[in-house]
């Protein structure tokens, strides 16, 4: 049994299919990247899973169980958390108070307020924001929000966790700490599904790759598959 | 052509920008590279109206516009596509790109220029009748920049234009910049990839904490110890 | 600021100088129906009301940032069930009956509506008071024949109390509420609904709650006020002024703050009650322009101008980081 997959998903926007009949399976631990050209429907696959959009066909089932058709606060609580492509943070609160809010709802468990801010503390400093916690979210770097959103969905403690292009917009150092970031998430027993366009990232973490195109699975197979394969190139690597 | 004196900006107490100067000549594609919160969107937004300098002054074409409100800045033939592409959202994507021309000498040339965005963005005519807001992340930036290259201007100002899109296209993009430089546009590029900017940039500036740390000729820079360990990770 | 627990509210000395001005003022407030001028009583019940009413709309509108002008439905309501059980039960029940009403009334609309977003929900809590009003209207002229009804005598004392405590316990659960992590979600709903909810925050169920619950003070407010003018009707108990004027006080006041809504609303009905009875004709008219002026000058209202001076005077800003 896969933690996560999906059969024949599709969903429809006017006479347009974003997502068109996607199977797509991810394995408890793995890291497994979702890459394709821009428009091609990935964050809206996101969408579906994380019941943000509700599909038009097909199902969509979460350690097992059928999650189609469920509100996004019910699958939070099952244990499937991800971060937005737009960030969408809590901007006129501290920063600690985003990460406080996923530590209380996210979960079925009755928090303290103090222990409540001592978990939030801690997933600051797992993601580097340690300094920064009473700070306006809006005041934030944009990279920093994208940290933000990541330990906001941490605290929900997912098992599943969906990221949508956390480096888009990070230089070189920022990318090799946030790949160093999304193998610490996994050392946690997180399994992770992240949608990328940085391809030293994907390339280097990923355990598996699944490549959309028009709203279509094109590929799928591992790194150095993914790399080779002459679709792929000629339809979104380019060299 | 666009030439930035000892400026100095604030957000309100805060100050931003220390004693910037730079300049881009005509034809150049000069880079402004630098990591985040160093200070490049807020000079952007300075130097394109959007933010007023507490000191110093911006010029164009010799003429000082830091006092001008942004639309009359695009009127002289500046164009800014911001960060992350911000569309119209209730608009068609023909639509968006009709708003780009809206200055009155872009405006008479609007059927070809359209040729032209078409060419370089296929993918913005196969979505022209779509609402801008049905587009990818992605698409937003390319509609944004088609938007700008419509308004047909001597300066284009890029920032971050490689923002969320697929390799295969942060490749054309690049491309496409230095396709405008051979229409005879001016560019100033602002970028995280730092790497493709120098290669295609003649000139770059590094921005650091607000202040200018670096300057010069782009192959020299490329080979600078600083730059290649800050920035590029090497 | 990080949440405060109910203990650390306790233990913290910083609330212990205004939680003892306040309990001062409470005891002289209560006090005053034995030993202040009459008058007093009866104009305090009125700005009492409008704090309640206020306060009320702030619970849900502030956070959520959709603005209802519901709050006359669920005040009407309040007058209603005062017009209709007051001589059958005791006060203190019918008061509580003229909440729950309206705060059913709430859950129904609530659940009904709350998806519609920005000004759609705003038309459609306003265009809710058309309808209770000309429903009841009708009921009134076809079934009872008459229209409006007595509502029981009540003495402005009992009256000045009851305003008192509903008062007290709406800006205090406004203010619970507020500091517990479910301020803190409405909070959250209201800048990013979506993101909200994919932590795990149920988004309807926290909106509809809210909503029930400050319609329970402005309707219970309302069973209270009827027993004061004796004689109500649909058009006196559905009044939309009471719908617009506790937005306008919220606003004047600053809808970010507490105590800037409550000061906001004391202010307001202090103005409106001096006007009324020394310019009967213009009153109207100064009010607009003290809301012209305080949107155009004072967009955080009065509560933004106490914080910017107090920014001003401990400095400091933050940097981009």
């Amino acid at each position: 049994m896969f933690v996560l997959e999906g059969q024949g998903v599709t969903k429809y926007f006017g006479g347009l299919a974003a997502v068109s009949d996607v199977d797509f399976h991810v394995d408890q631990g793995e890291i497994v990247g979702l890459i394709g050209p821009n428009g091609a429907g990935k964050t809206t696959l996101f969408g579906l899973i994380s019941a943000a959009l509700v599909p038009n066909s097909g199902t969509i089932r979460f350690k097992g169980e059928n999650i189609t058709g469920l509100r996004p606060h019910q699958i939070c609580k099952k244990g499937l958390a991800r971060t937005f492509q737009s960030v969408k943070v809590f901007s006129d609160m501290p920063v600690i108070n985003n990460v406080v809010l996923g530590v209380h709802f996210g979960t079925s468990e009755r928090v303290k307020a103090a222990q409540a801010a001592n978990e939030a503390d801690r997933l600051l400093e797992f993601v580097g924001l340690s300094g920064r916690a009473m700070v306006p979210a809006k005041d934030l770097t944009l990279v920093n929000q994208k940290l933000l959103e990541v330990a906001r969905a941490l605290a929900t403690k997912p098992e599943v966790l969906l990221l949508d292009e956390i480096m888009a917009g990070l230089n070189s150092t920022e990318i090799t700490q946030a790949m160093e970031l999304v193998s610490k998430i996994r050392a946690q027993g997180i399994t992770i599904f992240m949608i990328e366009h940085v391809m030293k990232a994907i390339m280097s973490v990923c355990d598996r790759i699944m490549v959309l195109d028009h709203g279509k699975k094109i590929a799928e197979g591992t790194p150095q598959e993914i790399a080779t394969s002459k679709m792929v190139v000629e339809v979104y690597l380019g060299e | 052509m666009l030439e930035v004196r000892d400026l100095n900006t604030h957000y309100g107490k805060v100050q931003a920008l220390w004693d910037i100067s730079l300049e881009v000549n005509e034809g150049e594609i000069v880079a402004l590279v630098g990591s985040n919160g160093a200070g490049k969107t807020t000079l952007v937004n300075t130097i394109s109206g959007l933010l007023k300098p507490s000191s110093g002054s911006v010029s164009f074409l010799d003429k000082r516009i830091n006092s001008l409100p942004a639309h009359v800045i695009v009127e002289l033939g500046i164009s800014y596509v911001p960060q992350g592409g911000k569309v119209f959202p209730e608009m068609t994507v023909r639509e968006n790109m009709e708003m780009g021309a809206y200055p009155i000498r872009a405006w008479k040339q609007k059927d070809a220029t359209f040729e032209q965005v078409y060419r370089i963005f296929p993918r913005l005519k196969e979505r022209e009748k779509q609402l801008a807001r049905t587009l990818s992340g992605g698409e937003h930036q390319m509609l944004a920049i088609g938007r700008a290259l419509m308004s047909k201007p001597m300066l284009c100002i890029f920032d971050e234009p490689s923002y969320g899109l697929a390799p295969l296209l942060v490749k054309e993009m690049f491309q496409t910049i230095q396709n405008l430089k051979e229409q005879g546009i001016t560019i100033f590029l602002i970028e995280q990839n730092v790497r493709r900017s120098l290669e295609i940039a003649d000139r770059a500036y590094v921005l650091e904490n607000g202040r200018v740390c670096l300057q010069g000729d782009c192959v020299e820079l490329l080979q600078s110890d600083h730059v290649r360990k800050a920035y590029m990770g090497l | 600021m990080i949440q405060l627990s109910w203990a650390s509210i306790r233990a913290s000395k910083s609330y212990l100088i205004p939680g003892i001005i306040l309990l001062v003022g409470l005891i002289v407030l209560a006090g005053l129906p034995s030993f202040g001028p009459k008058y007093s009583v009866i104009f305090l019940s009125t700005i009492f009301m409008y704090i309640v009413l206020t306060t009320g709309w702030v619970m849900f509108s502030g956070p959520t940032r959709q603005i209802s002008l519901a709050t006359a439905v669920f005040f009407g309501i309040g007058i209603y069930i005062a017009a209709i059980l007051g001589k059958h039960m005791p006060l203190l029940v019918m008061v509580l009956i003229g909440g729950l009403a309206s705060s059913v009334m709430a859950l129904l609309v609530g659940s009904l509506t709350l998806r519609l977003k920005g000004v759609y929900f705003t038309i459609f809590t306003f265009g809710l008071l058309e309808l209770i009003k000309n429903a009841i209207n009708w009921y009134e002229v076809t079934f009872t024949g008459t229209r409006g009804r007595f509502v029981v005598v009540v003495d402005n004392n009992t009256i000045y109390l009851y305003m008192l405590a509903i008062t007290v316990l709406t800006v205090l659960t406004a203010f619970l509420i507020r500091r517990s992590k479910y301020g803190l979600a409405l909070q959250s709903i209201g800048e990013q609904e979506e993101a909200a909810a994919h932590i795990g925050i149920n988004v309807t169920l926290m909106k509809v709650s809210i909503f029930a619950i400050s319609a329970f003070f402005m309707g219970a407010a309302g069973a209270v006020m009827a027993t004061r003018w004796t004689y109500i009707d649909p058009f006196m108990a559905f009044n939309m002024n009471y719908s617009f004027t506790p937005v306008l006080m919220a606003i004047f006041g600053g809808v970010g703050q507490l105590g800037g809504v409550v000061s906001g609303a004391i202010i307001f009905a202090y103005l409106e009650q001096i006007l009324i009875t020394k310019y009967p004709f213009y009153y109207m008219l100064v009010f607009g322009i003290v809301m012209v002026v305080s949107v155009l000058f004072l967009p955080n209202g009065l509560a933004g101008v106490v914080k910017n001076w107090r920014a001003r005077t401990t400095g400091g800003r933050y940097v981009r980081t």
